[in-house]
């Protein structure tokens, strides 16, 4: 319990010395509290650090000021010739482990609170893609669990100038992740490509997105809002481009919002049967291409030759769309070019494919229904 | 002295060859020392030039000047050139030139292996810049190259980058293979190992490390090359591998590769701060002790990189007290080169205004060395810029500032002629005010959560990443200012007395100025100036 008085007695110095007294906004230059128990106790411990730190800095580079100022030549200072002191060897080797000690007993305990493992109210499985997220909402029943991609929604016109960034630049996504407050919350973390990093700070959750396996991490949050936060390994080209975006609501309203997407996912399994028309897969095509494919084949499908190809007047693309599919569907090992098949619904790939062979002049023709991509993927 | 110039005349006389062939077959500590750094003034400003780069495109978010492939090259490139074509060649040559002349020793031990080691570094750095020019771009994976980002994703020019590395690898071995066995063998009569400067300590001590730890480096770097060409899966989840292996085996070479590049710095800073104090360096045993300590616990403490991959609790508060045990052993270091101010002389001429700087600004980095290794609130500081601001206070103001330091206070020795001191006071102020500039607010940006590596960056890390990319002009723009000041103090200046400083003490004060080609050719029988 003293303990516990002591760290507060710290955190109250070091808001008194670097919130109140400065002149600036403090909080967009320190940590953030966060809006969970973690949190809080991480940002506990990071002022106390800071605070030591920043006294240990003070004292010695005190001493050494007061010495250049009072031991210069200039002065007169006569050169003594002390040279060494065992007990001052022995002090200053205390001194800094009983400060470490004093440090390592708040970590110690916070970090084995993050290490806690209980049982969840919500499973989410959290992979990570070049460049987007994926989230997974576990069930009992697989027919139940809610699938959905989620990349950033700024567009290109404000990243390179041409148009006003808006509030929010390269933090705001087109699928947040919606998680109901007041539940502990799992997220199973993965990769399917390259090691990301999964991180929102305002949780205090970090950890790394790694292919082949799975990691686990929790959070309770208390307040509704929307907290944001980004991929924090480097994962190759637009690393610095996939945001997270998690949206922490009341229990009722994440109950609707959870069968709303069931919903949805029900009626997109159901029009992959229907015959869709020309321009119905080309709408939905551009739309697919846009969100999934344009990042590395480029919006006039031109790509960055060679690591991503273009797709204009490719063989590929104007050659027999089995071979085209087979591409989108399973990609191409040893290269950025993923898997689509396990990303995307039949309809999505049935109009990105169809979408790939009628634009930018590679007007095929050709058209490909979402039943015979369903089929495909069925039949694997 | 008279004496050492009597037996050079009697030394067949034989100086320098004439003209470029001199330094391709030169087998000369001092000539070798010379082109070792050379060769890293050159790096440090291609290096510099790619920093540059990516400041003036994170100086306004949005993507202005490059595109964000170009960009991961640039911040790749930038790590890979600074530390293993700046720093750890700056090191070497400043052994080279100085650890004979310190021991009292003709030259290195191995002279002819000392000719190769310079000579493969030039090749290997132009196969690692040639990649920016290849299909595809060069690495573009960050300097710590990460699997399967750097294998089963990387550009073709991967394989060229593992081959630079094995290059780098075998000239470092080689070269610390020689200044262990010159220090262990070609010490004067009479100097014991506790008799020897510092900076002689530090690099016995840099290069048993650089021994152990190159090795794993090109085991590292092999497994890689088998991924990509010979179907293995050292890496690759898909084929039964392990990504996380990777970072071990990393690390287990990367947290001694950066006390490779600052326990030299230690021994520079422990010889100019007792000149420039008039006053005998204190607690030198607990110097040597404090030294070897962060040596060994180097080897112990590599999962704190990683504390983000998801090691198991036991494993992850092993590596938090490992690693803050550290900081014992350097704050030994720090409170002794205090203690040897106290009291002291003090004049402030740009060595020693280098060397207090580092005091000071390593101590910055190393504090928050102290923050990074809780691991709760590292998991919050982890791949952000408050990890760029903590490296880059450590290896700038650290490491670079000692080279600097070690450059103006042995320069007189080098060439007989002092530099501008009014100039060196000027690129000093320069760069201390450019270097934290550009580096203190990082931790700001940091701290508030933007991560590492990234292109462009959200609105409200934008001002002080505007005033980080203004220090990093003046920082850049500085160093010309210091190749000027090197170059003019090479063509000529005020002729340099043999002890060049006033409290200078160490056999390399008691030969002429410059030092002749050939020094020590008969042991000095004077030992008692052997360390200060």
């Amino acid at each position: 319990m003293d303990k516990v008085k002591r760290n507060s007695w710290l955190v109250a110095l070091g808001s008194l010395l670097f919130s109140n007294l400065a002149l600036a906004d403090w909080s967009g230059l320190n940590m953030r509290e966060g809006v969970t128990q973690i949190s809080r106790e991480v940002y506990e411990l990071h002022m106390i650090v800071l605070i030591v730190c920043t006294v240990i800095g003070a004292i010695v580079f005190g001493i050494m000021i007061y010495s250049m100022l009072m031991h210069r030549k200039s002065v007169g200072a006569v050169p003594s010739t002390f040279h060494e002191s065992t007990n001052l060897e022995i002090l200053w080797t205390i001194m800094p482990i009983i400060i470490l000690i004093v440090l390592a007993v708040p970590s110690t305990r916070t970090l084995r609170s993050m290490y806690e493992s209980g049982d969840a109210d919500i499973d989410i499985v959290v992979r990570g893609f070049q460049w987007k997220w994926q989230y997974t909402y576990l069930d009992d029943d697989p027919l139940q669990e809610v699938q959905f991609m989620s990349a950033m929604l700024t567009p290109e016109d404000e990243i390179y100038n041409r148009t006003d960034k808006r509030e929010n630049y390269l933090l705001d996504v087109d699928n947040p992740l919606v998680i109901p407050i007041n539940k502990r919350i799992r997220f199973l973390i993965t990769s399917n490509d390259v090691i990301h990093a999964w991180w929102v700070p305002d949780f205090a959750v970090k950890k790394d997105a790694i292919p082949g396996f799975v990691h686990e991490s929790w959070t309770v949050v208390d307040e509704p809002g929307i907290y944001r936060g980004q991929c924090a390994e480097l994962c190759g080209k637009d690393h610095g481009f996939m945001p997270i975006v998690v949206r922490a609501v009341e229990e009722p309203e994440y109950e609707l919002w959870l069968a709303k997407q069931r919903q949805e996912a029900r009626e997109a399994y159901e029009t992959v049967g229907k015959t869709w028309t020309m321009d119905e897969l080309m709408e939905r095509g551009e739309q697919v291409y846009n969100q999934t494919c344009m990042a590395c084949h480029q919006v006039n499908g031109q790509g960055i030759p060679p690591a991503f190809p273009s797709l204009v007047g490719s063989p590929l693309i104007t050659g027999p769309i089995g071979e085209h599919t087979d591409m989108v569907v399973n990609g191409k090992a040893g290269t950025a070019m993923q898997a689509f098949g396990a990303q995307l619904n039949p309809a999505q790939i049935a109009a990105v494919i169809t979408y790939e062979r009628n634009a930018w002049g590679n007007n095929s023709g050709d058209m490909i229904q979402p039943s015979t991509i369903n089929d495909m993927l069925s039949g694997q | 002295m008279n004496a050492v110039i009597e037996e050079h005349h009697d030394d067949h006389g034989h100086g320098p060859d004439k003209g470029f062939m001199r330094w391709v077959l030169t087998t000369n500590h001092k000539d070798i020392g010379t082109l070792y750094l050379w060769l890293s003034f050159i790096m440090f400003l291609t290096g510099g030039c790619m920093a540059l780069i990516i400041r003036a495109e994170l100086f306004q978010p949005g993507l202005q000047l490059v595109e964000p492939e170009f960009f991961n090259q640039m911040t790749t490139m930038h790590g890979l050139i600074m530390v293993f074509g700046a720093v750890m060649p700056a090191f070497v040559g400043l052994a080279n030139w100085l650890v004979p002349m310190m021991i009292g020793a003709p030259d290195m031990a191995l002279p002819r292996l000392n000719n190769y080691s310079f000579w493969i570094l030039p090749f290997a750095f132009s196969m690692l810049v040639s990649t920016l020019f290849m299909d595809g771009g060069a690495p573009n994976f960050g300097w710590t190259f990460y699997a399967p980002l750097s294998t089963d994703y990387a550009p073709p020019s991967v394989t060229f980058f593992i081959f630079a590395i094995h290059l780098m690898g075998i000239s470092s071995i080689m070269g610390s293979i020689n200044i262990i066995v010159t220090i262990l063998n070609l010490r004067a009569p009479g100097m014991k190992m506790m008799d020897m400067p510092l900076f002689v300590w530090t690099w016995l001590i840099t290069a048993y490390l650089l021994i152990a730890v190159m090795p794993i480096l090109a085991g590292l770097v092999t497994m890689m090359l088998m991924d990509i060409h010979f179907g293995t899966a050292f890496f690759n989840a898909g084929g039964g591998g392990d990504p996380v292996l990777f970072q071990h085996v990393f690390w287990f070479f990367g947290h001694p590769e950066v006390y490779i590049m600052i326990l030299p710095a230690f021994g520079v800073v422990s010889a100019i701060i007792p000149t420039f104090a008039r006053k005998r360096l204190f607690g030198y045993d607990s110097m040597v002790y404090a030294t070897a300590s962060i040596a060994f616990l180097s080897f112990i403490v590599w999962a704190h990189h990683m504390f983000t991959v998801g090691i198991p609790i036991a494993g992850e508060l092993y590596f938090m007290y490992a690693t803050m045990l550290i900081a014992v052993p350097t704050g030994v270091k720090v409170f002794n080169w205090v203690a040897t101010m106290w009291r002291g002389s003090m004049t402030f001429e740009t060595p020693m205004l280098f060397a207090i700087a580092f005091v000071i600004l390593f101590t910055i980095g190393g504090l928050s060395g102290v923050m990074l290794a809780l691991t709760p609130a590292d998991f919050q500081y982890h791949d952000t810029y408050f990890v760029v601001a903590h490296f880059h206070y450590v290896l700038v103001p650290g490491s670079i500032f000692s080279i600097m330091a070690a450059v103006y206070y042995w320069i007189p020795k080098w060439t007989g002629n002092m530099y501008n001191e009014s100039l060196g006071k000027t690129h000093f102020w320069l760069s201390f005010i450019g270097v934290n500039v550009l580096f203190f607010p990082q931790h700001f940006v940091g701290l508030a959560g933007m991560p590492r590596r990234i292109p462009d960056y959200a609105l409200q890390f934008a001002d002080y990443n505007m005033v980080s990319s203004i220090g990093a002009f003046l920082f850049g723009f500085s160093q010309l200012l210091f190749l000027f000041i090197v170059i003019q103090t090479i063509r000529g200046g005020k002729k340099a007395t043999d002890q060049v400083w006033e409290g200078a003490h160490g056999l390399e004060w008691t030969i002429p100025s410059p030092a002749p080609y050939h020094t020590f050719t008969t042991p000095p029988k004077d030992l008692a100036e052997a360390h200060g």
